[in-house]
């Protein structure tokens, strides 16, 4: 590993609501081309943490290191340029704009739309290019995922932060997120996924840190994570 | 039938000032959620220093058309620096803010303006310059038809034209929307949200400007405290058009004119404000998000 060049080295992190902590001093660090996967169940602090990395919430205390940059104290909408993006929880899609009006707003951050970005898109999601006239709002929940992937997908990240993709989805359709998050990865993206489904993200990952009340529990690398008996009991259903 | 027609030509010039004021009332309320209260004295504001820019030309520009197109084009540069202005003090420091408190601002920033405007031209009504604009009229079939209204009908279909086009067809239209929609999800596109309203400010307070200025050149008299009743009115028509919705307020303010003609015209003048609520209330029952205030179903 240390001979990889480390993306991002999270340190200290502390960001609170008010006077509410919702995630205390953690650490954590993104080699390029990794998977990595933050667990926890709901109220972990997983969201606050992308969306502190984003620049949408401020960090109290703490540093993100992007490459040699200090994303804290750069506003929101130029951390997309740097060449982070991120499919938000719940997907939030433009619902009164087009698929194909949502995919190129996602390239907002760049002089030209590249079609063969766009190309690329719509061959790892067919559905999107059968339904690029369509209003997003019309569209079903697998397919907004596909969307809000898609649409950070357009401004070419190094890395791609992904908040709970397989949030409500039916089965089969979170195994073809989780496929075409494996064919991204080999696309060279690196990818920092935020999941609640623990055995489909560290199948995938190759490491994982997991989360409770704000604070990092475990980690280490996925195989180590899906064997350990604390996170089999707490996370994948089984009994110790 | 003539007087149905003349009405209807009357009351689509009226209309169409009625919708550019209502755009701004729309647009800003699409991206903030707010209702900007001080639009109407902006666009009061507008007539008043279009009037001092148009009094300063006469006599040293010989041609019309060049103190005309000057007027509109200074008057619409100072009104959207009020609007900025506007963004800035009163509505920006209460963003996070409880809604209400920047409702109250927003009430506070027009009795501002109002007064302002009161104390610096006084209270008596001011004249608009006979012939800025040559009195030529058209019998077309029974139906007079003005110059001016004819400058108003298409001056305000163009620029409404520009504007559907920049909002549905522009890389910054859709910032524009995008922003309307979700304002973080913006950010995450590498959207600059403030510089979003900052411009959707500069395009509300310009369109209310060329109103203002349509408002002083057809009626002639402004009055300080216009700003009041042409406000209501075009926040009524953006209502009426489904508020948030840009056709929405084209359509709502062209409607509330023609209505406000048809009433005065079959019935009394007097009778328009009245009935305009009306037509609202009827409008806000059967269809409470307004005419084309229809929002796509979101699946969570």
């Amino acid at each position: 590993m240390s001979e990889k060049e480390k993306l991002m080295v999270v340190e200290d992190l502390q960001v609170s609501y008010g006077s509410i902590e919702a995630v205390k001093r953690i650490s954590f660090d993104v080699y390029k081309g990794e998977v990595v996967t933050i667990l926890g169940a709901n109220g972990a602090g997983k969201t606050t943490t992308l969306r502190t990395i984003s620049g949408l919430l401020k960090a109290k205390s703490g540093s993100i290191r992007y490459k040699e940059l200090e994303l804290t104290s750069i506003p929101a909408h130029d951390i997309v340029g740097l060449g982070i993006s991120q499919a938000p929880e719940g997907r939030r899609v433009f619902g009164t704009l087009t698929v194909e009006e949502n995919l190129k707003l996602g390239a907002y951050s760049k002089k030209t739309i590249n079609t063969a970005t766009l190309s690329w898109i719509y061959e790892l999601f067919p559905r999107l290019k059968e339904r690029n006239k369509q209003l997003a709002g019309t569209l079903s929940g697998g397919e907004q995922q596909m969307l809000a992937i898609g649409r950070a997908l357009m401004s070419e990240p190094e890395m791609l932060l992904l908040d709970e993709p397989s949030l409500g989805l039916a089965p089969v359709l979170v195994k073809t997120i989780f496929e075409t998050i494996k064919q991204i990865k080999h696309s060279g993206v690196t990818v920092l996924l935020v999941e609640q489904n623990a055995k489909a993200a560290l199948k995938l990952a190759d490491r994982g840190y997991v989360l409770e009340v704000g604070k990092i529990v475990a980690q280490g690398t996925s195989k180590e994570l899906l064997e350990s008996p604390d996170i089999q009991e707490a996370y994948l259903g089984k009994k110790k | 039938m003539d007087i149905f027609l003349q009405q209807l030509v009357n009351g689509l010039t009226i209309g169409s000032i009625y919708a550019l004021v209502a755009l701004g009332y729309t647009m800003v309320y699409g991206v903030l959620k707010l209702i900007n209260f001080a639009h109407g004295d902006l666009v009061a504001l507008s007539a008043y220093i279009g009037l001092v820019i148009m009094m300063q030309l006469i006599g040293v520009v010989s041609s019309k058309a060049v103190i005309i197109i000057a007027v509109f084009i200074f008057t619409a540069i100072i009104i959207s620096i009020f609007g900025v202005l506007l963004e800035r003090m009163a509505y920006r420091p209460l963003r996070k803010a409880p809604r209400l408190s920047a409702v109250v601002s927003a009430l506070g920033a027009s009795l501002l303006i109002e007064n302002g405007i009161m104390l610096i031209w006084g209270p008596m009504p001011k004249i608009f310059p006979a012939s800025i604009v040559p009195n030529i009229n058209w019998n077309v079939g029974g139906v007079y038809i003005s110059l001016m209204q004819l400058l108003v009908l298409v001056i305000s279909l163009i620029l409404m034209i520009i504007l559907y086009f920049f909002v549905n067809q522009t890389k910054l239209g859709a910032a524009m929307r995008a922003s309307a929609i979700d304002q973080d999800a913006a950010r995450l596109m590498g959207i600059n949200v403030d510089k979003i309203i900052v411009t959707t400010f500069i395009i509300g307070s310009s369109l209310g400007s060329v109103g203002g200025l349509f408002i002083g050149m057809y009626y002639r008299g402004i009055y300080f405290n216009m700003g009041w009743i042409y406000g209501l009115n075009a926040f009524v028509a953006a209502i009426i058009g489904g508020i948030g919705n840009i056709p929405g307020a084209m359509l709502g303010g062209m409607l509330l004119g023609v209505f406000n003609a048809f009433i005065s015209g079959y019935l009394s003048s007097s009778w328009a404000l009245a009935l305009t609520y009306v037509l609202l209330i009827v409008i806000m029952i059967f269809r409470p998000t307004g005419i084309l205030g229809e929002r796509v179903a979101e699946k969570v």
